[in-house]
């Protein structure tokens, strides 16, 4: 069930970016409201982007950034920001971005599970474009729960 | 045959690409272990095959292993007939 991963607390809709870093950035600080990790963690996840490239952009509009668990993870979870404009992170073919999920893992298997549901959800391409547009935690929580249920609208 | 996905921390982009390759590797009927890791315990991983995304290509520049990129992590299509173009020229 993906509905057990989100809950209001760690969405954030409509954010007003003004750079890939900020947009990292803020989806870092709902993890870190939520005492998933530290503020050492955000930075690595800066610092990833920074060192090895936009590669977190995974498929088009949507960035997954994440560092390593000893970076200062404290508990696995994750977070959904989505922009209210799109951001560049230097995909040649991915970009723009609209929707920023950053998780955090205490080690590196135990969030496979999380993944798993998050991958399953992504790979319906009907269920991205919702998520890029969707202009309220509501809409989505809503959304994610009729998902689990089988996908009834 | 062995299959390595590989991204820069070996337990994110890496973890999902290894889901959907599994996903097509079970669709096609081909007989493969999936693994996933970081580029830099990927080549001398001994695999048969990496894949990775494209943002790595320099990175996996020279390995022995063959590797094949994809640009979307989510689109099984692209991932399988990337896996069914390498298995024909390998003569498989």
């Amino acid at each position: 069930m993906i509905s057990q991963y989100v809950d209001k607390d760690n969405i954030r809709t409509g954010y007003e970016a003004k750079n890939w870093k900020e947009a990292v950035r803020a989806s870092g600080e709902i993890l870190k409201k939520n005492d998933f990790i530290t503020e050492d963690y955000i930075d690595a996840m800066i610092e990833m982007v920074e060192d090895k490239g936009a590669y977190i952009v995974i498929t088009p509009g949507l960035a997954l950034p994440h560092a390593r668990p000893e970076k200062g993870a404290k508990e696995n979870g994750l977070s959904i920001l989505i922009l209210k404009n799109p951001i560049e992170f230097g995909h040649s073919q991915n970009d723009p971005v609209s929707v920023v999920i950053s998780f955090c893992a205490v080690d590196d298997s135990s969030h496979s599970q999380m993944l798993s549901e998050l991958a399953n959800f992504l790979r319906q391409k009907e269920n991205i474009e919702y998520i890029k547009k969707v202009d309220s935690k509501e809409k989505l929580l809503n959304y994610f729960k009729k998902y689990d249920r089988g996908g009834e609208k | 045959m062995k299959i390595l996905t590989v991204c820069g921390a070996g337990q994110g982009s890496s973890l999902i690409l290894k889901m959907n390759v599994q996903d097509v590797v079970d669709e096609i009927g081909l007989d493969a272990d999936v693994d996933n890791s970081n580029i830099s315990t990927a080549k001398n991983s001994g695999v048969d095959l990496i894949l990775a995304g494209e943002f790595h290509e320099d990175a996996l520049e020279g390995f022995e292993i063959p590797v094949i990129t994809v640009s979307d992590f989510m689109d099984n299509e692209e991932i399988k007939s990337k896996i069914q173009n390498f298995l024909e020229e390998k003569g498989e």
